[in-house]
């Protein structure tokens, strides 16, 4: 935590409550890691009982985005916060909804993995295992920067979306070619196009996340900027 | 480039206790500041000195400079008297005249100055008053009842009428509603709103929603020094100071 | 069993209270009754406008004291509203310091001060300079008597003027003199009126300082630079005769005095009281 929340606020119970967010936003956050590493594992070693299982607890995922929600609405009903808290409780918001989609993502990774076991391995994974990595590592590193406010961290994040979108282009044009290959493999490409369009979209969320973090510390938008500025 | 109004190195004392520190501000024209702070941070004696009623409690004085209209008001030779009407206030808890009817306290300034006016003269500026105060309508056909009959809320626009009859360039307002219900307060608001276009207007109020809705500008207070003065937009969701900020987030000692 | 207990002494305490109230009213009804009772039968047109007869002949009047009594209050208001209502003002606005403490002291003392030595001042004051007992030495004692009530009063009602008010006219642009005359004695004016009425009542039936002063007389007085009579001067010399109906008369007198005292207060009231009921 930063200095400037070491100071209690005189309503202890306004305190415990914005503390609640914090600590309910990082759950979720973690909860949604879970699915996008289950949902990855399923992939990889076509585990059809993990892709089903990881389906089926997205309803957690969603119930806390209503929580969330609702927790936020009423702070901010009852307790016209101002500044930072202002900041923390608008963010949360937001990176309620990202991670929503994120755990959605989740659904869908696992939906193609179990559409792609049906069929045989059509190569051997290598840059989706790599892509999956760093978007995961993303979606981590930008909770971490929730949970420290740490803008540099955030920053860095929004910089590895370049990455997400090489590894993506590179995979983009191998999957072309082997559907121009062999035409029985288009079924297969496609969905496997899906999911390296699924875990850019995780990169783009944890990429939202990190620009709500950078507001919620600084108070300036970075968004829908050209580039990721150097510094805040 | 000159303001309306103008403070400079404005230090104020009650007896041997400095109330006010070293306070720089230019006030902006035609807006709405607020002034925020805890309790005893000088707020009231920050704007009671923009209009010289600080001195008029015994064993207090002030130094530095208030310029109004670039004319300093602490000049050697300026009359107080005359500033007041320039400058004008309206206070904490609702004072009408007990003594005076509705329309007697809007033309109270006037008539306590001994200045000659007509019966249709008193009469157009009752009227402009009291629909500038956002009065007019409840009030127009009971004008001689005592200024006392009304309620809370409408007794503080009868002296916000009161205040504007003499047409000041400047109102200060300190806590203009903090003794009175939320309907009322609305009200209050609302005419702040209408009356910045003409004027320039400076609030004092413990009550940070409301420099929140009505002002343009906030300046904070703390310990009889200025921290932090800005767009009250800015001062709400990104301000520089941590005092500030732990003030506005209700993190204060 | 608490309960039952608090009640009763409630019970009790509220009987002591009323009982007290009782006492206090007692005396007034039993004087009012005694003086109506008494003096009723005299008071006549007469009584009004006639000159008292000459001792042995019955009937006549008091009609040169109550003119008397009236020119003296007159005279006494002339010296002592201004002085007072003016040092009230001062006390109440200025008067914080060391000589607002004086001040303040010298009028309660002068308050407490037994009429008959302001009689005493007034007549080497006045009497002995003009070598005469005269209306204005008996006004000028009277008056001397009501600066301290008036002050005091005119202070304490000036002080119950909420500051706010005062605040609130020179934040107009009112200079303060203004303010203080339009505004604060304005708003007071209620309980300075019922602090002059005050000491107008205890003036109108003193009789001590007029008896050097003003000294009394039987008949109309000429110049008010001459002995005049007065009521209580007049029921004082009548009540230590040994006639019956000397006697009647000052007991009428005293009524005359009582019900004069009662209108003029009830008047005054009346015709200064503003469209709005005054503050205080």
């Amino acid at each position: 935590m930063s200095d400037s929340t070491i100071r209690q606020h005189s309503d202890p119970h306004y305190e415990a409550e914005l503390k609640e967010l914090q600590s309910r936003i990082l759950e979720m956050g973690g909860t949604v890691e879970k699915q996008i590493a289950n949902a990855v594992a399923a992939l990889v070693s076509r585990d059809d009982d993990l892709a089903r299982a990881t389906i089926e607890r997205d309803h957690v995922v969603n119930r806390m985005d209503v929580e969330i929600d609702d927790l936020c609405i009423r702070l901010l009903a009852l307790h016209q916060p101002t500044a930072k808290d202002l900041r923390l409780i608008t963010t949360g918001l937001k990176i309620t909804t990202d991670l929503e989609r994120i755990g959605d993502m989740a659904v869908n990774l696992s939906e193609r993995a179990l559409e792609l076991n049906q069929e045989p391995q059509l190569k051997p994974f290598i840059d989706i295992p790599r892509m999956a990595d760093v978007a995961q590592a993303m979606l981590r590193q930008s909770l971490d920067a929730f949970v420290r406010e740490d803008v540099e961290l955030s920053l860095k994040v929004c910089r590895d979306d370049d990455i997400i979108d090489d590894i993506n282009h590179q995979l983009f044009r191998e999957l072309l070619s082997y559907m121009m290959e062999d035409p029985h493999t288009v079924s297969r490409a496609i969905r496997l196009l899906f999911v390296a369009k699924y875990l850019e979209r995780i990169a783009d969320h944890a990429t939202n996340i990190s620009e709500m973090v950078v507001f919620m510390v600084k108070g300036t938008s970075i968004r829908h900027l050209d580039r990721v500025p150097p510094s805040v | 480039m000159s303001n309306k109004l103008e403070v400079r190195q404005l230090n104020a004392w009650f007896g041997t206790t400095q109330a006010l520190h070293d306070i720089s501000l230019t006030i902006p024209d035609g807006a709405v500041t607020a002034i925020i702070g805890p309790s005893g941070c000088g707020k009231s004696t920050f704007i009671r000195c923009l209009n010289r009623m600080h001195e008029v409690v015994p064993g207090t004085r002030a130094t530095g400079e208030v310029l109004l209209d670039g004319n300093n008001i602490y000049g050697s030779g300026v009359d107080p008297v005359q500033i007041r009407g320039k400058v004008g206030m309206v206070f904490q808890k609702p004072n009408p005249f007990p003594t005076m009817s509705i329309s007697d306290n809007v033309t109270a300034g006037l008539r306590l100055n001994g200045e000659r006016r007509t019966r249709g003269e008193l009469a157009t500026i009752v009227e402009r008053s009291l629909r500038q105060a956002a009065l007019w309508e409840e009030v127009k056909n009971n004008l001689n009842a005592s200024g006392i009959s009304l309620s809370g809320g409408q007794q503080q626009r009868l002296c916000i009428a009161r205040a504007l009859a003499v047409e000041p360039e400047v109102l200060l307002m300190d806590e203009p509603c903090s003794a009175l219900d939320p309907i009322a307060t609305t009200k209050i608001e609302a005419l702040i709103h209408e009356l910045k276009q003409e004027y320039t207007i400076l609030i004092v109020t413990h009550s940070m929603q409301q420099a929140a809705r009505v002002s343009d500008y906030t300046a904070f207070m703390y310990l009889g020094r200025l921290v932090e003065f800005g767009p009250t937009n800015k001062i709400f969701t990104t301000p520089e100071n941590k005092e500030t900020e732990d003030y506005i987030t209700g993190r204060f000692g | 069993m608490n309960y039952r207990r608090r009640k009763l002494i409630n019970a009790v305490a509220l009987a002591g209270a009323v009982a007290c109230t009782l006492c206090v009213l007692l005396p007034l009804v039993l004087i009012f009754s005694n003086l109506i009772l008494k003096g009723i039968t005299s008071v006549n047109l007469a009584f009004f406008t006639n000159l008292p007869k000459p001792v042995g002949e019955t009937g006549g009047g008091m009609a040169n004291a109550i003119v008397g009594t009236l020119t003296l209050i007159g005279l006494a208001s002339a010296v002592g509203l201004p002085i007072g209502v003016l040092a009230g003002v001062y006390l109440s606005e200025y008067g914080h310091g060391r000589l607002g403490y004086s001040v303040r002291f010298s009028a309660d003392v002068l308050n407490g001060v037994p009429s008959i030595v302001i009689g005493i001042f007034a007549y080497t004051l006045v009497v002995l300079p003009m070598k005469s007992f005269s209306a204005y030495a008996g006004g000028f004692a009277l008056g001397v008597i009501m600066i301290p009530i008036v002050a005091r009063t005119t202070e304490e009602m000036v002080r119950l003027v909420p500051s706010s008010l005062r605040e609130a006219s020179l934040a107009l642009g009112v200079p303060s003199w203004r303010t203080t005359v339009l505004i604060v004695l304005r708003t007071a004016r209620g309980g300075i009126i019922t602090g002059i009425m005050l000491a107008t009542a205890r003036i109108a039936g003193e009789t001590a300082p007029l008896l050097f002063t003003a000294f009394g007389n039987q008949f109309w007085h000429s110049t008010l630079g001459g002995p005049i009579a007065s009521l209580p001067v007049q029921i004082y010399t009548y009540a230590i005769s040994p006639f019956d109906d000397w006697h009647r008369q000052a007991w009428a007198g005293a009524l005359v005095l009582l019900a004069l005292i009662l209108v003029t207060s009830l008047s005054v009231r009346l015709l200064t009281r503003g469209r709005f009921h005054s503050a205080l």
